[in-house]
């Protein structure tokens, strides 16, 4: 599993309802049915991929997030769950406000664009970083709203969103010292655990 | 006519005949003493009787879904695409059974049938039958057929309709239910439309109130005219635009009320080529099946509950132009299911068919249809072992 998803799946209680915007093939959904015995869809709006959730049994929603999540009800799931998508929205920030809407609690991750290495990029270079973690070119990325851990950090301040937890990744999982001390320079990617 | 049956083929089937000596209480008040319905089956049956699917017919189906008759077949059955071995429907690891509703008349106890207590056709005094009177009506054919549990039900429009409705009604009776391009309930559109076409079956000078068969004449004007309006709404605007534009008849306006537009003529020939193999009485009762379903009704409104028996995996499939039962109709359902917490899986597939399009073998859909039925299957195969 990719390495956010193994945190995440731990951080997840047994037999909670969760739903997975933008999930993929179903990985992480596939693991928790399997393991945690939780009940969960997700959404997608890749052909390819929702007939692999089907194909593995994982309940997959055709639902582009993009057009509002208003037919999900207030409070409905335990917990929403949106890997590596949030800067790919247009309204990070209010999608943020609907997902905590829709769950009692959530769980984030993004590509840090903190990292040194992209400070490096775009410092010395004086381009936009690309990278194997981020190989899209500035024009063509879906990536439109890049954050850092701290950016991240501050907008649930500003929002009065509550950090239940939050880990620090870099790309093999090891959760060095450093990265956990200074996660806005060294994570590639953050992963926050949010609540009302 | 098939030259050769081709090898992904259920090749040349024949239809059977199931007789039920025990009354059918129906939805209206009224019953059927005894009835019969015709049914195909294709693959086999395995020796626990796990692998079966029930397909349920729309509007105008019938029990012939696959194959050939004979070698003299102009066409395959009407959803031979999907069914046969090798296909999203595999017969070489489902056992499938299709049969004609009751109150068609391909066969099954209809308004074409002869009325016992009369001796005469039943025409308009057949009883009004239901969805839920059908779904009563595919158990106890599953009943005879020793299969207790289906593998999958799957049904297309009205068929959906009665896959929701096992679902709800015979909740331990099925593992995954597939409706596709369906609704939980007419729309007040979908309704007058169907009223429509009823109008201009019954205000038909030969439909002779119903009577048509015994006065030896036919609503052929009105149920034709039926079937045009119909088609329209099978169709969308896009698939129509394609196919027909505004090609010409001739190669000049002839100023006149023949035909100038090939899409006249196409709908003529399609409500034409309808009244030869459809009867009238069954086209007014399948419309009022559809327009009386709502199981959500019995639930005060709230599909979510209505569902809550339900114990089955869920499939929904629809298409973005279909605007008969357009996707937003199909995720009414979802949306109840998501939550009533059941599993569901819904997939909005991009086509420009419109309605019909549930009847084309669209690779997506077919893929999904198939990535579903597999598992199931596989899961049956390691539950025996």
């Amino acid at each position: 599993m990719r390495s956010d998803l193994v945190i995440i799946n731990d951080w997840i209680k047994p037999n909670s309802r969760v739903l997975d915007l933008g999930c993929g093939d179903g990985e992480l959904l596939s693991h928790l049915i399997g393991n945690k015995s939780v009940n969960g869809y997700g959404l997608e709006i890749d052909a390819d991929q929702i007939n692999t959730c089907i194909e593995k049994g994982v309940p997959v929603l055709e639902q582009n997030i993009d057009n509002g999540l208003q037919n999900f009800g207030n409070q409905s799931f335990d917990i929403v769950v949106m890997t590596h998508a949030l800067q790919q929205f247009r309204r990070p920030d209010l999608l943020l406000d609907e997902m905590l809407r829709i769950g009692k609690e959530c769980i984030i991750t993004f590509p840090n664009f903190g990292h040194w290495r992209n400070r490096l990029h775009l410092g010395l270079k004086g381009r936009m970083p690309v990278s194997e973690f981020l190989p899209y070119n500035w024009y063509d990325t879906p990536n439109i709203h890049f954050c850092t851990f701290e950016d991240f950090r501050r907008l649930c301040d500003e929002r009065g969103i509550k950090i239940e937890r939050w880990a620090a990744v870099d790309g093999d999982l090891k959760g060095h010292l450093w990265t956990r001390l200074m996660p806005n320079l060294f994570s590639e990617t953050a992963i926050f655990h949010v609540s009302r | 006519m098939p030259d050769v049956i081709p090898v992904d083929s259920v090749g040349i089937v024949t239809p059977k005949i199931a007789q039920f000596a025990e009354p059918l209480a129906l939805t209206c008040g009224k019953s059927l003493t005894s009835y019969q319905l015709i049914y195909e089956t294709y693959g086999t049956l395995n020796q626990d009787a796990s692998n079966a699917i029930l397909i349920c017919h729309a509007l105008s189906g019938d029990h012939h879904a696959a194959g050939y008759h004979s070698m003299d077949d102009k066409k395959p059955g009407w959803w031979d695409s999907a069914i046969g071995p090798g296909k999203a429907i595999d017969t070489n690891t489902h056992f499938v059974v299709s049969l004609n509703n009751l109150s068609g008349c391909c066969g099954s106890t209809g308004p074409t049938s002869i009325n016992p207590e009369t001796g005469k056709i039943w025409g308009a005094d057949f009883p009004i039958v239901t969805v839920e009177d059908w779904v009563e009506s595919q158990a106890r054919l599953a009943d005879k057929l020793g299969i207790k549990t289906f593998a999958a039900i799957i049904g297309g429009s009205l068929g959906g309709m009665q896959v929701l409705e096992w679902s709800i009604r015979f909740p331990d009776r099925l593992r995954a239910a597939v409706v596709i391009a369906s609704a939980p309930k007419l729309s007040a559109q979908n309704i007058a439309f169907n009223e429509v076409a009823r109008q201009s079956i019954s205000r038909d000078p030969d439909f002779r109130h119903g009577n048509y068969l015994n006065e030896e004449t036919l609503p052929k004007n009105g149920l034709g005219l039926a079937r045009m309006l119909a088609h329209i709404t099978y169709l969308s605007d896009d698939s129509m635009d394609s196919k027909f534009g505004r090609k010409m008849r001739h190669d000049a306006f002839q100023y006149n009320y023949d035909i100038e537009f090939e899409i006249e003529s196409y709908l003529r020939y399609q409500g034409e080529a309808f009244t030869n193999r459809f009867d009238a009485n069954t086209y007014l009762l399948m419309t009022k099946a559809l327009d009386y379903f709502d199981p959500a009704a019995r639930t005060g409104g709230d599909l979510s509950k209505a569902l809550e028996k339900a114990t089955c995996e869920f499939l929904l499939v629809s298409f973005t132009t279909d605007w008969r039962f357009s996707p937003a109709r199909s995720e009414e359902i979802v949306d109840a299911l998501v939550k009533a917490g059941k599993k569901v899986s819904y997939a909005k597939v991009e086509e420009d068919g419109g309605h019909d399009a549930f009847l084309f073998p669209i690779p997506r859909y077919m893929a999904a249809l198939k990535g579903l039925l597999n598992r199931i299957g596989n899961q049956i195969k390691e539950e025996a072992n």
